[in-house]
């Protein structure tokens, strides 16, 4: 069973549409102990940094997220805001803690884009490591992806960050850390590509 | 880098896809939810659905098309985001935020508002703060009043005496995050794209800006993305009636060095 974490943010229909497309078995996690029911789990997010990871510590679902992703080391997959929140740190309308899984920070797009539109939205190309668990069977072609967000993740561990994007510079949207998984763009909302990617994190 | 977008513009009357000619004949072209499935097929970047209906009444010809009877806006967004797995932006008649909410509530990713926006600018702020500026797509109908286009709202019906460019600026002061420019001169004309205006309105401001009306034939894309910096390339009637239209358009964009998908 996939869990979707509700945490009281966001518009989560659009994931659970595209599992339930895909026929991968999934439920909506309301309630932090329900993250013991399930094999794998999504951590989705729209909305601010700081508001969210107030709503995961304060509910509970950060303690069990840790069990559940370091303790067991069940495979996690974050989206969007959901990968920010894995990382350290982010400095979103302040400076807040993350989830801190996986190392690395989050920053705003305008810090190194001057001449361009944020946030980045649109479909762009992710370049990408070969041998990465959810880009298996996405020809190198199709690696385009729908992207919305005005801020960034720099992953600390390079071999970790395993995939990129160019708007403006080049940073990580990607990252394999052993069973935790990021991706910044909106695989539920990114077509064939975006489904397959959904679909291999479904049967990792 | 970031990919031009082709978009097909669906307007809903009454829950039935119409074509749309100078904003007021409109031809049954068939039911919304299959229609959003072949678009599906072809692998679209995002679609965009207009409602124009005025008395709000969606009869989904049941009958016809074998599915089952859908009554409302928000269901034929719940029943459209079940099957369609790229961005979906719907408008037509919002007027305030409980408007949006329902739209986005059952599957919407943004909304556009047009006359909403226009009468209550304040809209636009609201909408922004709640669900973020990206969401928030400003539909600016137009019309060339001698020589210079003009913003008309009511369905193109009323003419506002203000200039495109000053309102697309006022908009993104306000928060906006998005243009949807569209020639009413042009709707259902099949006689190319307003380049100068579209070009303008790309200058006008740093929001992306998605160019309509007038696309005859699949050129009118290329000429489009070749002399202007338009982000998205939007159309209606054409991929209605071209035989496979969508996936050849995108063919041609691509033989011709657009960065498309």
């Amino acid at each position: 069973m996939l869990g979707i974490i509700n945490y009281g943010m966001g518009n989560l229909a659009s994931v659970q549409n595209a599992l339930n497309y895909l026929q991968i078995p999934n439920r909506m996690v309301e309630l932090p102990v329900d993250i013991r029911l399930c094999d794998r789990v999504i951590l989705p997010g729209v909305g601010a940094f700081g508001e969210a990871m107030h709503k995961i510590a304060s509910s509970g679902f950060k303690e069990e997220l840790q069990e559940f992703a370091l303790v067991r080391q069940r495979p996690l997959l974050g989206i969007c805001l959901g990968m920010q929140l894995l990382l350290e740190s982010s400095v979103e309308y302040g400076n807040f803690t993350g989830l801190g899984f996986v190392g690395g920070s989050v920053r705003h797009l305008s810090d190194k884009i001057y001449d361009l539109s944020i946030p980045h939205i649109g479909w762009n190309d992710v370049s990408s490591a070969n041998n990465l668990r959810l880009m298996k069977d996405i020809p190198v072609p199709d690696r385009s992806f729908y992207f919305v967000h005005s801020y960034y993740c720099t992953v600390t561990e390079r071999s970790t960050a395993t995939g990129q994007v160019c708007y403006g510079f080049e940073f990580d949207v990607m990252f394999e850390a052993g069973n935790i998984y990021g991706v910044q763009f909106h695989p539920e909302k990114s077509q064939k590509s975006g489904l397959a990617l959904l679909r291999n994190f479904g049967t990792l | 880098m970031l990919k031009t977008r082709l978009i097909p513009v669906l307007y809903i009357k009454n829950g039935l896809i119409v074509r749309s000619e100078d904003f007021s004949y409109h031809q049954n072209i068939g039911n919304v939810i299959n229609e959003a499935s072949r678009y599906n097929e072809w692998d679209v970047d995002e679609l965009v659905y207009i409602d124009i209906s005025r008395e709000k009444q969606y009869d989904m010809r049941r009958d016809d098309h074998k599915i089952k009877s859908t009554n409302t806006i928000d269901q034929i967004i719940k029943d459209i985001s079940i099957v369609c797995f790229m961005p979906l932006t719907f408008g037509g008649g919002i007027r305030s935020i409980e408007d949006v909410d329902v739209r986005i509530q059952n599957g919407a990713d943004k909304i556009t508002l047009n006359t909403g926006a226009f009468d209550n600018p304040d809209l636009i702020r609201t909408v922004a703060h709640k669900y973020g500026a990206q969401c928030v797509v400003i539909s600016v109908d137009y019309r060339l009043v001698d020589g210079k286009p003009i913003v008309y709202t009511e369905f193109g019906q009323k003419n506002t005496r203000t200039s495109v460019f000053d309102w697309i600026k006022e908009c993104e002061r306000i928060g906006a995050g998005e243009i949807f420019l569209n020639a009413i001169d042009r709707d259902g004309k099949a006689m190319g794209y307003d380049i100068e205006t579209i070009g303008n309105a790309v200058e006008a401001s740093r929001l992306p800006v998605i160019g309509c009306g007038g696309a005859g034939e699949m050129y009118d894309f290329v000429e489009l993305a070749k002399l202007t910096k338009v982000s998205a390339i939007a159309a209606g009637n054409m991929f209605h009636f071209t035989e496979r239209s969508y996936p050849r358009s995108k063919q041609i964009l691509k033989k011709e060095g657009i960065n498309v998908r």
